[in-house]
């Protein structure tokens, strides 16, 4: 299974949709970055990451939602908030990474 | 505009309309903080200046950011120090921040939110445009 990484904002580029697009069920993704921005709740994206929740393993990186002042609270329920040790975990755990840019 | 409107008092220099328009989100690329220099430097010449954030560019007033962990300077405080340089015109569409669920409360700094009709309007009066 592949790590899915998204760097870049759903609202400037469509990297989100193309990974959703492309991920099997069952792999993960993992928003890094300017990517966070699409974990978050009440945004015009979040329908497009909800719907994918039941067959996808979500991620976001801890430290790139703080620096953009963006509340883990208000990540969307599903998502799992990882620290850079987790990223490295999924690294090693998945068979490669896929990164989207 | 008439002859007179555009001379400046003291130095009798034209006053121009300037925008800084700033649709990118910080951090994920150095737009953000390059307007935002350019915004700084240009202060000294006693312009009509004006910010807009539109798109993407409503995040770079997000509070609470910290980017300790990630290695970059936190610049976010600086859009309060604008007052001190004169900038006091900060325009937030609406409907961006509306896209992100995001509200005026959310941002560290007193804008004012405008719709994207008050802002095509602000934008047709300008003299000069700059955007990042």
């Amino acid at each position: 299974m592949l790590l899915h990484t998204v760097n870049k904002s759903p609202f400037d580029r469509n990297s989100l949709d193309a990974c959703l697009r492309m991920a099997k069920e069952g792999s993960s993704i993992l928003l890094i970055e300017d990517g966070v921005y699409g974990a978050m709740k009440g945004t015009r994206a979040e329908s497009m990451i909800k719907g994918a929740s039941g067959k996808l393993k979500l991620y976001v990186l801890g430290p790139d939602l703080e620096a953009r002042g963006m509340r883990k609270e208000n990540v969307i329920d599903g998502i799992q908030v990882v620290d850079y040790g987790g990223f490295v975990d999924l690294t090693v755990e998945h068979q490669a990474v896929q990164a989207w840019l | 505009m008439a002859e007179e409107d555009m001379m400046d008092e003291e130095g009798g220099g034209v006053i121009k309309k300037f925008m800084y328009v700033n649709r990118k989100a910080p951090y994920g690329t150095v737009y953000a903080l390059e307007s935002l220099e350019v915004v700084l430097i240009g202060a000294a010449f006693d312009q009509d200046v004006s910010l807009a954030f539109i798109d993407d560019g409503v995040y770079q007033l997000a509070k609470g950011q910290e980017t300790t962990r990630i290695g970059m300077k936190n610049f976010s405080p600086t859009y309060r120090a604008l007052e001190m340089y004169d900038v006091e015109k900060l325009y937030v569409e609406q409907e961006s921040l509306d896209a992100r669920g995001l509200s005026a409360d959310d941002l560290v700094v007193t804008v004012q939110v405008v719709s994207s009709a008050e802002m095509r309007e602000l934008m047709d009066q300008q003299d000069v445009l700059l955007n990042f």
